[in-house]
């Protein structure tokens, strides 16, 4: 073999679920039952694990580049994995019907990506191909020629904010930081990604770990912090090994530790696994997690910049906020505020989910409108069905409906419909996705998690959840969706940190846009989506019943009954409308109205 | 609580002293150590450390990493994220429930063979329903495939 082979798998979570690991596996075997040799395949075949590409729907994706000549497969399993090697890799014919068609290009082409260009392509546990993919050059320029103060009106200029959810202007942040008069400075990166529906900050720390390590350095070095912390979710296994090891090699390369580049500047930095509360992406509660505390918020101000971890100057800023910063240094501020929309600059990572077509994680330029999001990236909605709303937010945001569909995505843009950018959490949902249930399904979720320190939140949310828990039992009062109204406005004002203010979100936006299918639910005793069980009535067309049985073994109250072979039927006084038949039924015999 | 048990404690509080853990890091190590963390073990490492015990319960009971009761030989967790809820997450629990004869309430099963959990986000929405059996995850779940996969796993 003369060629220079390199063969990219895609090992992000998705990628590991959907069989990467075997493929991985199948590669190694077929490399060595074809005698290529290892001395052969380090320098002239590469097999390569890279973390998320995004498009995760279509994993196991796998990149085959024989002389630079690059073909990108999808759905590849490891059985697949012989005639790819055969085929392509050694005969150098492409296997054709497992390419990716044009949809793939469509997904990537239409996106900006400044804190994914590298995902997909480097291998994320070596720091070699960091480097060599530009790493850390940012930091050594920062620290070789930049003073601290050059640094904070780079990032101000380039008019970054938080990416985390709030979007606060991050050089005004680091800015108070660096301001106060202190003998000790904290940098805190906020890993502890809780948002249902969100995995931008899991993709980029699994994709490309160092990213996020050279921005923090970056951002100590600004404000003078020789110590940082990592709080990541302990539910993300992968990404908590590949961040430890990208820890270890960038002390080993000198990036941590003392006298970086030469400099004067010492920084040290540490994982602390987050326990498993949603609270704690908040930065007050953040910090009293880190103290080894119950993750508890307190008031503001005084703002974490001023008093933060061990009462100290503490600068908070999330995975996706540092991962912007060697980019911005290495560039220029201009190059960066060059690119968005008038009052938010540069990209946002968006975990695109749900009844789409294309799922998966994107990058965007600011102010992108959501139909482009939708229906160019994403494809269009799954199974050509309508679009009803998109969810973007997580918990605290809100659902935009069609007539939104235009909108600018950015901060300001969300947020003039009652919705916000959050961490980037964009679920696609469609006619058959019942509104009333969503609100309630993100108010289990708010009121599970309410730390219980303020009354609002504490006792809002729980009456909240109430309320629209009897109305998808056909339990609704008039009135209800007056008092939901009235006691959202009341938790969101109230309340003392983010979670509680913005707990409210699902309910507001859903009655606002949506306030028929709230209806239906108490007067007609309906669920326009058919989706609440309690609301529907089950029942068995004798025409498509082919009298199997297996609804009456699902049925766990009897209430089905029918002899062999012959049309059953559902006896309605007995059904308790738990939906068990209907997913039980092979011939979709059982309908729900 | 015997002498192995002891041992064991007390070397996670040597530990803990060296690096200068807190609370909650100490709570991983034993929960890390015994599957849980047994009640008589936060006992001894109040006295130990001359931290009240109602300290360490205020941690325990607050994160949902925790467990103070001992769980079962195989962590079956379903993802409850938005995407997995859309995509029929619920119905996916009530059939794990329904096979490993769960009551409501109820999340390991009688013979300790298995624990039944939710998660908020695993971050594996392209491939929702997600349902992970220890830390294997698995995708586009269904009730039937569900009660498929549960078998292999049983004795």
């Amino acid at each position: 073999m003369n060629s220079e082979v390199i063969v990219n798998v895609c090992m992000g979570t998705g990628g590991i679920a959907a069989g990467g690991d075997q493929v991985m596996v199948a590669f190694v075997s077929e490399f060595e039952s074809a005698g290529i040799e290892n001395a052969t395949v380090k320098e002239k075949c590469r097999l390569h694990k890279v973390g998320c590409r995004g498009f995760c729907a279509r994993d196991v994706l796998v990149d085959i580049s024989v002389d630079g000549n690059v073909s990108t497969y999808q759905y590849i399993q490891e059985d697949m994995v012989p005639r790819l090697v055969k085929d392509h890799v050694l005969g150098g014919r492409p296997v054709k019907k497992w390419l990716v068609g044009e949809d793939y290009h469509v997904f990537h082409d239409n996106q900006t990506k400044i804190v994914l260009a590298d995902l997909g392509k480097i291998d994320p546990e070596s720091v070699d191909e960091y480097i060599a993919a530009d790493g850390y050059k940012a930091a050594e320029k920062v620290l070789t020629t930049m003073r601290p103060e050059d640094v904070i009106s780079s990032i101000t200029d380039s008019g970054l904010r938080g990416r985390g959810g709030g979007g606060f202007p991050t050089g005004l942040k680091w800015n108070f930081c660096a301001a106060n008069d202190s003998d000790q400075y904290y940098i805190v990166c906020n890993a502890d990604e809780g948002d249902p529906g969100a995995f931008m900050d899991r993709s980029i720390i699994e994709g490309n770990p160092h990213a996020a390590i050279e921005g923090m350095i970056i951002g100590a070095y600004a404000i003078g912090a020789t110590v940082g912390y990592i709080y990541i979710r302990a539910e993300y296994p992968l990404a908590v090994d590949r961040l430890n090891k990208a820890l270890v090699d960038a002390k080993a390369r000198g990036f941590l530790g003392d006298k970086l580049f030469g400099s004067k500047f010492n920084f040290t930095l540490k994982v602390k696994l987050g326990a498993g509360a949603f609270v704690c992406g908040e930065e007050t509660a953040l910090i009293a997690s880190i103290e080894g505390e119950r993750g508890m918020p307190r008031a503001k101000p005084p703002f974490p910049a001023n008093k933060g971890l061990w009462g100290k100057p503490t600068i908070i800023n999330n995975v996706e906020t540092f991962a912007n910063i060697p980019p911005i240094l290495l560039k220029g501020a201009q190059w960066f505020a060059s690119i968005g929309s008038e009052k938010s600059k540069g990209t946002k990572v968006i975990a695109l989910t749900g009844k789409i077509r294309n799922t998966g994680l994107i990058e965007i330029p600011m102010g992108m409108p959501l139909k482009d999001i939708i229906y160019k990236i994403g494809g269009g909605i799954e199974g050509d069905r309508l679009f009803k709303a998109v969810q973007t937010g997580g918990p605290s945001g809100g659902c935009i409906p069609q007539q939104h569909i235009d909108l600018p995505v950015d901060y300001e843009g969300l947020a003039s419909v009652g919705s916000m950018m959050g961490s980037g959490g964009m679920v696609v949902l469609d006619e058959m996705d019942c509104m009333v249930n969503i609100s309630k399904f993100f108010l289990e979720f708010t009121q599970a998690e309410s730390c219980g320190k303020c009354v609002p939140c504490r006792l809002g949310t729980k009456r909240l959840l109430e309320i629209l828990t009897r109305i998808v039992d056909g339990e609704g009062r008039k009135g209800d969706i007056e008092l939901l109204q009235d006691l959202a406005e009341d938790v969101r004002d109230s309340s003392l940190c983010g979670l509680g203010m913005s707990a409210p979100n699902p309910i507001l936006s859903t009655i606002k846009y949506f306030r028929h299918e709230y209806e239906a639910h108490i007067n007609q005793k309906k669920c326009p989506a058919k989706v609440c069980n309690k609301l529907l009535t089950f029942f068995i067309r004798e025409d498509m019943c082919v009298g199997c049985g297996m609804c009456v073994r699902a049925c766990s109250v009897s209430a089905i009954t029918g002899e062999k072979k012959e049309p059953h039927t559902i006896n309605n006084a007995t059904c308790i409308q738990c939906g068990a038949c209907f997913d039980a039924c092979k011939f979709s015999a059982v309908l729900k109205e | 609580m015997d002498k192995s048990q002891e041992e064991k404690l007390e070397a996670i509080y040597q530990e803990s002293l060296t690096n200068g853990d807190n609370i909650i890091t100490v709570l991983q190590q034993i929960q890390n150590t015994f599957g849980y963390v047994p009640e008589e073990s936060v006992h001894w490492f109040a006295k130990r450390s001359d931290i009240p015990s109602s300290k360490f319960y205020g941690v325990i009971t607050f994160y949902s990493q925790f467990h103070l009761a001992p769980r079962g030989k195989n962590i079956v967790t379903v993802c409850a994220g938005t995407v997995c809820h859309v995509k029929g997450a619920p119905r996916i629990i009530s059939k794990i429930q329904e096979d490993l004869k769960l009551k409501e309430d109820q999340d390991t099963t009688r013979d300790k063979q298995f624990t039944l959990e939710r998660v908020n986000c695993v971050g594996a929405c392209s491939i929702a329903p997600v349902v992970l059996v220890n830390n294997r995850v698995l995708g586009k779940v269904t009730p039937t495939s569900m009660v498929k996969s549960l078998k292999e796993y049983k004795e």
